[in-house]
């Protein structure tokens, strides 16, 4: 199994099988008295369809993940089982190329687990089923489609297709409270971010073009321009508040387009939409939006950020870093003082995506594979805790702390996947968040002792930031065991509930058991991931100068 | 240039009149066949319309396609008042298109698809717009802008029994005199100070008094303004644009998709090629900063304007107005190579995706007898496949992939930053999510909001074959979309050919 078409494999499946659901018959026609086998029967193809598109999807990621670390361990280096480039649109340079690497490879496993293990967890919907897989499958598509691509526009045509049906998803099977304001917002803000940074893309196609180099949206063209130094070149006259004088396209352009993406990965001042966004999706989507669709914006903030214009990075990480700080610290902060069970789970993941853009920023190798490996961890982990929060939600329809407990008795094995979500999201050493969180902060710490700012001086404080950041985790640890304390241990009350809560299905317990033998398995053997997100960092790590 | 006649053959002079020659024949029939049928039977003359454009239009493909070699494509023809080239091509396909779609989205709307004369009149305004597509002289120019508008006053007042239509065909008609005036006195200003009335041979001697005449200069500057006056109030851009929102709302509804679209790109074609011809390139970075102005001024007010609507016809009228906005930037950047090709490109996207919302619009509004924004609630769960059609136009002309808009504001932008308008650029991305909120809404009404009523719509055949064909063609266009760029691009050069 070495063919190239495994990636187009990959993201196309979800596209076909969103293509076919919205071809299914309508259950709208039906009469939901007299076709009652009718109903059921179309609504199980529907699943089915779903599951099996995910499950394809899964496999192959599978295959493509195992094949990447083979070539590794082969010593090749570069981006592999390439697709392509197709011609697409070759008037401006725009082509249909696919390709992974050590970095992205992890995230389309990741994409992989994350759907497979939504749709198990969807199974009980039954308002417009064929619309909402349909939709998730749009989903599913964009987000692959964004992992593989190795074209810069076709990066940002998924990037963007993946916002939409999130839109959709998230505003009619979300929590009735909060879904119209949340789903708006958050389309909103992560498509400002998108916009501009596609700006930014156009406007280096040109730049390249001018140079005389060859001009496409193909990430190899781009690296050459990059590496002939094309975006280095003196390009804007700075506005004399700024202190004049001449910069290139790489130091201008850089916070946009980092930042851009950088919405998406939540990153303050920018994160405002995410907690709440998370909150109001259904279970499913709130797994793909924080596992899966935040790592879509640090992704693409590395990606065309940082590896195109390392130049810009090597100037303007150095205090993005206090941004990420604040996502850190302020994250969990806030996290602490939630009543919500989801809000709790929200705002960890703003804080635990500050670690990734953190790792980004000590700009050597050891913080750079930490970040690469954060992104996994927190994904699976976030997923985990999704799906859990949804479980207990589904049965006992509240999320308030302090009226829930004694969950555990109920529902053993959700309460023992939340507890290693929650040792994972601490840090604790034999699960992967231990694996992904030491490296950055030994990155910090490299980096306080060698970085060399612009200016010459040494970046002595990135020590003091990685005090602080630790500080975040301590927080982490003391809000994640206040949850699991009050949900799902104490006495069990029986009379605070209407209906008997029973245990989770067959299907969500195979969902929770796929989640958790990763987060389990990277934690016991980091060599099946460590090496290959190290490998794929390397070059990024070599433009800044830290590998 | 224009006296090489003497070896010309009888199809070389055919060929470039091919669409007025069938629509007038179709116009014939249709005149004819209204006068001999039965009022019962009249539906069938909006088929007999509806199809004979869609014929012409693909002979005219056809024939055009097949002439690109020939010693008269891109020349001027019949004494100069016609270029036949491919953007004439392009455009020519787009309002045939437009026209037919629109008979046929026509047809099941009640007092309006049964009577013969509404599809008589509408195929005479696309004979307007198909001379529009391709005049190349200032008389033609008038006389094709005048065909069109006159027939367009009419079908916007074509209900004339309900006030909302008359009212907005006289409105229309109002505005319409006033700027017609307008753009003749530029027009003969124009003529006055060059002595030469085909826009090829303008640009030189417009050159020459503008740089040379200081009181000559002036002048000039003001016919251009005039113009400009025109064809703001054609294309609805700000300050120019007062009569969209009534006219959009009053008119019967498939008359309104057909001045949104089919007018809209015809004008925007005539906009391109006489301001691609006329203006020296000495006086271009003014008037390119006052249409950029223009477009920012337009785009963003369409879009403010549209957040507060409650009525989808109005809402769908200051969109417009933006997309308007948006298009000027192709025409800001004209001197780019991308710019001509952008325009083109997003008006063939536009065609097809308003066609497509306002199709649904006069589906939902035949089932509620409503056309509030509000009635569209429960729309996902009476006609899924309906709701989706709208989710694609809506998504569609906010630019979204995979669909036609998105590579139409790709294009557009890279168009305006090719030409040094990264600002513009920006301003316009902005403008595009201020413009998502009022589309998602729309989707969050049909998918979330619950209504009382919840039978399902029915669609009759020709709507469901008139969304079909457009919900097809934006998809298509928004995922291949090389071809279409590429026969975009050709246009372009068809016209740069004759920059100065």
């Amino acid at each position: 199994m070495n063919s190239p078409f495994l990636l187009t494999i990959i993201t196309f499946t979800p596209i076909v099988a969103a293509v076919i659901l919205f071809l299914m018959p309508d259950e709208g026609r039906l009469d939901p008295h007299k076709d009652k086998e009718r109903i059921t029967s179309l609504r199980t193809a529907i699943r089915c369809i779903a599951a099996a598109a995910t499950f394809i999807s899964l496999s192959v990621s599978l295959i493509v993940y195992f094949q990447v670390n083979q070539a590794y361990a082969a010593g090749k280096t570069g981006f592999f089982l390439e697709d392509g480039p197709w011609t697409w649109v070759p008037q401006i340079g725009i082509s249909y190329h696919l390709g992974v690497d050590g970095v992205s490879a992890p995230m389309v496993l990741l994409t992989g687990l994350a759907s497979f293990c939504g749709v198990l967890i969807s199974w009980h919907i039954d308002d417009r089923p064929r619309e909402f897989f349909a939709f998730f499958m749009l989903l599913v598509a964009g987000v692959y489609g964004v992992f593989v691509a190795l074209d810069i526009f076709q990066l940002f045509f998924f990037y963007e297709l993946a916002i939409f049906p999130m839109y959709i998803l998230i505003a009619t099977w979300g929590w009735k409270v909060s879904r119209e304001y949340a789903a708006m917002k958050l389309t909103l803000y992560i498509l400002v971010g998108s916009v501009v940074a596609l700006v930014g893309v156009i406007a280096m196609y040109f730049l390249v073009q001018g140079a005389g180099m060859t001009a496409s949206f193909d990430i190899k063209d781009l690296i050459a321009a990059r590496d002939a130094g094309v975006f280095d070149q003196p390009y804007v006259t700075l506005p004399a508040v700024l202190g004049g004088g001449m910069v290139s396209f790489a130091k201008a352009w850089f916070p946009f387009i980092f930042i851009g993406f950088g919405v998406l990965a939540g990153i303050f001042p920018f994160h405002n939409w995410s907690p709440d966004g998370h909150v109001a999706a259904p279970t499913a989507v709130s797994m793909i939006h924080a596992g899966v669709l935040m790592k879509m914006g640090a992704y693409a903030a590395l990606r065309v950020g940082v590896m195109l214009l390392p130049e810009g990075a090597q100037m303007h990480l150095p205090w993005l870093i206090g941004l990420t700080l604040i996502n850190v610290v302020y994250g969990s902060l806030i996290a602490m003082v939630q009543r919500d069970f989801k809000y709790v789970i929200g705002f960890s993941s703003v804080s635990h995506m500050g670690l990734v853009s953190m790792g980004f920023a000590t700009m050597n190798l050891t913080g750079m594979t930490g970040a690469g490996l954060q992104m996994f961890s927190h994904g699976v982990m976030t997923a985990l805790f999704f799906s859990c929060v949804g479980m207990v939600y589904d049965r006992a329809h509240t999320r308030d702390i302090p009226s829930l407990g004694g969950f555990g008795h109920k529902m053993p094995l959700v309460a023992g996947a939340f507890i290693i979500g929650g040792l994972v999201s601490m840090g604790m050493p034999g699960l992967s968040g231990f694996v992904a969180e030491f490296p950055i902060f030994v990155g910090l710490w490299q980096s306080a002792q060698s970085l060399t700012l612009p200016g010459g001086q040494v970046a002595w404080y990135y020590a003091v930031i990685a005090i602080l950041a630790v500080l975040g985790i301590v927080i982490t640890a003391a809000y994640v065991l206040r949850v699991i304390q009050r949900v799902f241990f104490g006495e069990f009350d029986e009379s605070k509930w209407h209906d008997p809560i029973g245990d989770v299905t067959v299907l969500d317990k195979i969902a929770l058991a796929i989640l958790v033998f990763w987060l389990v398995a990277i934690g016991l053997y980091p060599p099946i991931m460590e090496t290959m997100v190290s490998a794929g960092m390397k070059p990024i790590a070599l433009l800044l100068g830290g590998a | 240039m224009f006296g090489a006649e003497n070896n010309i053959q009888l199809y070389q002079i055919v060929a470039p009149i091919l669409p007025e020659i069938g629509l007038l024949i179709l116009l014939l029939i249709v005149l004819s066949a209204d006068l001999f049928l039965a009022p019962s039977r009249r539906r069938s003359v909006g088929i007999v319309a509806a199809v004979g454009s869609l014929i012409v239009m693909a002979a005219n493909l056809f024939v055009g396609l097949g002439m690109v070699n020939d010693p008269v494509f891109a020349q001027p023809v019949l004494g100069g008042m016609l270029r036949y080239d491919m953007l004439a091509l392009i455009f020519r396909t787009m309002v045939l298109l437009a026209g037919g779609l629109t008979c046929l989205i026509a047809l099941d709307v009640p007092k309006l698809g049964q009577q013969g004369e509404f599809h008589a009149i509408v195929l005479v305004a696309t004979m307007g717009m198909s001379l529009m597509s391709a005049a190349s002289d200032l008389i033609m120019v008038f006389l094709a802008l005048e065909t069109t508008s006159i027939s367009l006053y009419i079908l916007a007042g074509f209900l004339r029994d309900t006030p909302q239509s008359a009212e907005a065909g006289i409105k229309y008609y109002l505005f319409g005199a006033f700027t017609a005036g307008l753009f003749l006195y530029g027009l003969s200003l124009l003529y006055g100070f060059t002595g030469v009335t085909n826009i090829y041979a303008l640009a030189e001697p417009l050159g020459r008094q503008m740089l040379g005449d200081a009181n000559g200069s002036f002048a000039l500057a003001l016919a251009l303004l005039l113009l400009v006056a025109g064809f703001g109030f054609k294309i609805a851009a700000v300050p120019f644009h007062f009569w969209t929102p009534d006219v959009y709302q009053g008119a019967p509804t498939p008359v309104t998709a057909f001045i949104s679209t089919a007018s809209k790109a015809a004008s925007f074609v005539l906009l391109v090629r006489v301001f691609g011809a006329v203006w020296p390139e000495a006086a271009a970075p003014f008037w390119m900063s006052m249409l950029a102005a223009m477009a920012t001024i337009t785009m963003t007010l369409g879009n403010l304007l549209a957040l507060i609507q409650r009525d989808i016809k109005r809402m769908l009228a200051y969109s417009s107005v933006a997309q308007a906005g948006y298009t000027l930037m192709g025409v800001v950047a004209l001197q780019s190579d991308w710019g001509i090709a952008s325009v083109a490109f997003y008006m063939f996207m536009y065609v097809l995706t308003n066609i497509t919302a306002f199709t649904v619009v006069i589906i939902v509004s035949n089932a509620t007898g409503s056309d509030a924004i509000k009635d569209f609630a429960g729309l996902s769960r009476r006609s899924p496949n309906l709701a989706l059609a709208m989710v694609l136009a809506l998504l569609s002309l906010s630019g979204v992939p995979p669909l036609a808009g998105f590579f139409g504001k790709f294009f557009l932008f890279a168009a305006a930053v090719d030409a040094g308008y990264v600002w513009l650029a920006i301003v316009a991305v902005l403008n595009a999510i201020v413009a998502l909120y009022y589309y998602l809404t729309v989707i969050k009404v049909m998918y979330v909001d619950e209504t009382e009523d919840t039978s399902p719509i029915h669609v009759t055949q020709a709507h469901t074959a008139v969304l079909a064909i457009t919900g097809a063609g934006i998809l298509i266009i928004g995922t291949v979309a090389g071809p279409w760029l590429a026969w975009a691009i050709s246009a372009a050069d068809s016209v740069a050919s004759t920059l100065p």
